[in-house]
């Protein structure tokens, strides 16, 4: 099978902390590849490498063929990408956001408005194209990110914790569209979730990376199997263990804390 | 490609068109500015032989304005970085120099906006530019510190994390720029470190020029002003361009 990601020996360490210690692993084209693992594992860490947001600290990386030092704009023309953090414009309205996008990803004049309204139909967010994100909910804010990453026809689409914080009929509908996605255009599917039950349900193949490396790496029914447990969550405890892991506070989270005095006092 | 560069200056314009409070809210310590102390210090200004205070005031103000919004926008990449828009900008497949071109013009309109926004409201408490013709010459100097400024700030906020810092960089940077330029007094018959400290400052060399085009009294020499604001625009850009396009989320 053709290989659409291909990673080896990849690590990265900030200072004295190895957050992502030479992990190796493939992607095949047009697979559903689900990559989990607990808090602080490296999984937004490794994401933001594939993307070319992040320098490795060493290792290969391949994306569709590109490599995402030497080929940057290769590479980011491959994918479209939902954040685990929002990542709209608030102030602009949902077709400015999505066209915003456009234009940087160079999707040529004539058929960028077409597209545009087609994929707002598709999240059902038509209706209020012309409104201010920030007056959306925050399922809402995901379906346009959603829509707004495929505009550009990605090879790889990458779902850093997409679902985190939606009601189930949001999840339910997102999931159901990205299958569709991944069956009607061979669209490769990278994700993060915390929720395993959807990972069990949707991906093809799974990775598990723990303190920065990858423990086991198979379908969901292998994983079952050879952990000898009944449900992916099980199978997850059994290899990463019960242990809470606790996150330092970054200075964002301090930020975010006092964002919302000052945007009143802009 | 200049598309590019086009929406992201679209995209400031909108965020300013649309945030009406904003808008407002920055023109009023202008306003206070120019009524507290251009009335206030008038008389005193008058009877030291120096002429109206207010239309030596004016030039200085319409350039404060210019730079606290430069500043601010330039520094609005982190917010865009905690609010995660930037990200979106930066896994586009454009290289990041249209992107930091595009965001500090955009930037830089906004607050020649202000600055003119300043212009006409002094002009109706009293303000008289002493030629008309002057004008556009004026508006050259405003562009200059527009860009310059936003310019620097886009590059001092690539560097920085969060808005910790941004009491730090108030305090101590664009006070020091603002209260140290002649904006609000004469730059002759300074104490000599003061006067070099002065001569450092690119705001300096702005307020020279508005207040020479419309006003007629030119300290430094128009040439100068222009010849230093146009080499510091192109410097910070450079380093801000650097700067921005080695951002890592």
């Amino acid at each position: 099978m053709e290989k659409i990601i291909e990673v080896k020996n990849l690590a990265k360490t900030f200072r004295d902390f190895e957050a992502v210690k030479g992990i190796s692993f493939d992607v095949n084209r047009g697979e559903i590849f689900a990559f989990l693992g607990p808090n602080g594992a490296g999984k937004t860490t490794t994401i933001k490498m594939l993307t070319t947001l992040l320098h490795p600290t060493s290792g290969d990386i391949k994306i569709n063929g590109f490599n995402p030092i030497t080929q940057q704009e290769n590479v980011r023309k491959s994918f479209g990408i939902v954040f685990q953090d929002q990542s709209l414009d608030e102030e602009l309205t949902a077709y400015e956001n999505m066209e915003f996008h456009a234009v940087l990803y160079g999707v040529e004049e004539n058929v960028r408005r077409e597209r545009i309204l087609e994929l707002l139909k598709f999240v059902e967010l038509i209706d209020r194209k012309d409104e201010q994100v920030k007056h959306f909910s925050g399922g809402m804010k995901r379906r346009l990110e959603i829509a707004r990453g495929l505009i550009h026809h990605p090879k790889i689409l990458f779902l850093d914790e997409p679902t985190l914080g939606l009601d189930p009929q949001t999840r339910n509908f997102m999931w159901d569209y990205i299958k569709k996605m991944n069956e009607k255009e061979g669209m490769t599917v990278f994700l993060t979730t915390h929720y395993m039950d959807e990972a069990e349900k949707i991906s093809d193949r799974i990775a598990i990376i723990d303190h920065g490396q990858i423990v086991a790496i198979d379908t969901p029914k292998n994983l079952k199997k050879a952990t000898k447990t009944k449900s992916l969550e099980e199978a997850f405890l059994k290899l990463t263990g019960k242990q809470i892991r606790e996150e330092e506070a970054s200075a964002k989270d301090h930020l975010r804390g006092h964002a919302r005095m000052w945007r009143s006092r802009k | 490609m200049n598309s590019v560069i086009y929406v992201m200056w679209l995209r400031q314009l909108k965020r300013y068109w649309r945030s009406k409070a904003r808008m407002i809210g920055s023109l009023g310590q202008p306003l206070l500015f120019l009524i507290a102390l251009g009335f206030g210090f008038g008389a005193i200004y008058q009877a030291a032989g120096q002429g109206n205070y207010m239309d030596f005031l004016t030039p200085g103000i319409i350039a404060m304005t210019i730079l606290f919004t430069s500043m601010f926008n330039g520094i609005e990449v982190i917010w865009d970085r905690e609010f995660g828009f930037l990200k979106e900008t930066l896994v586009a497949p454009v290289s990041r120099i249209k992107i930091m071109f595009g965001r500090t013009l955009g930037g830089a309109t906004v607050s020649f906006l202000q600055g003119i926004i300043v212009f006409i409201i002094a002009i109706a408490i009293g303000f008289r530019p002493s030629s008309i013709s002057m004008i556009p010459l004026a508006f050259v100097y405003m562009i200059l510190i527009a860009f310059l400024f936003t310019a620097l700030g886009t590059a001092i906020a690539s560097k920085l994390e969060d808005m910790q810092a941004f009491q730090l960089i108030m305090n101590f940077l664009v006070m020091p720029i603002f209260f140290l330029s002649g904006a609000l007094f004469p730059l002759n018959g300074l104490p000599g470190v003061l006067e070099t400290i002065t001569q450092l400052n690119p705001l300096s060399y702005g307020v020279d020029g508005i207040r020479g085009a419309l006003t007629g009294a030119v300290h430094l020499g128009f040439l100068m002003d222009f010849t230093v604001l146009a080499v510091l625009t192109i410097i910070v850009s450079l380093i801000g361009s650097y700067l921005f396009s080695k951002i890592e989320v």
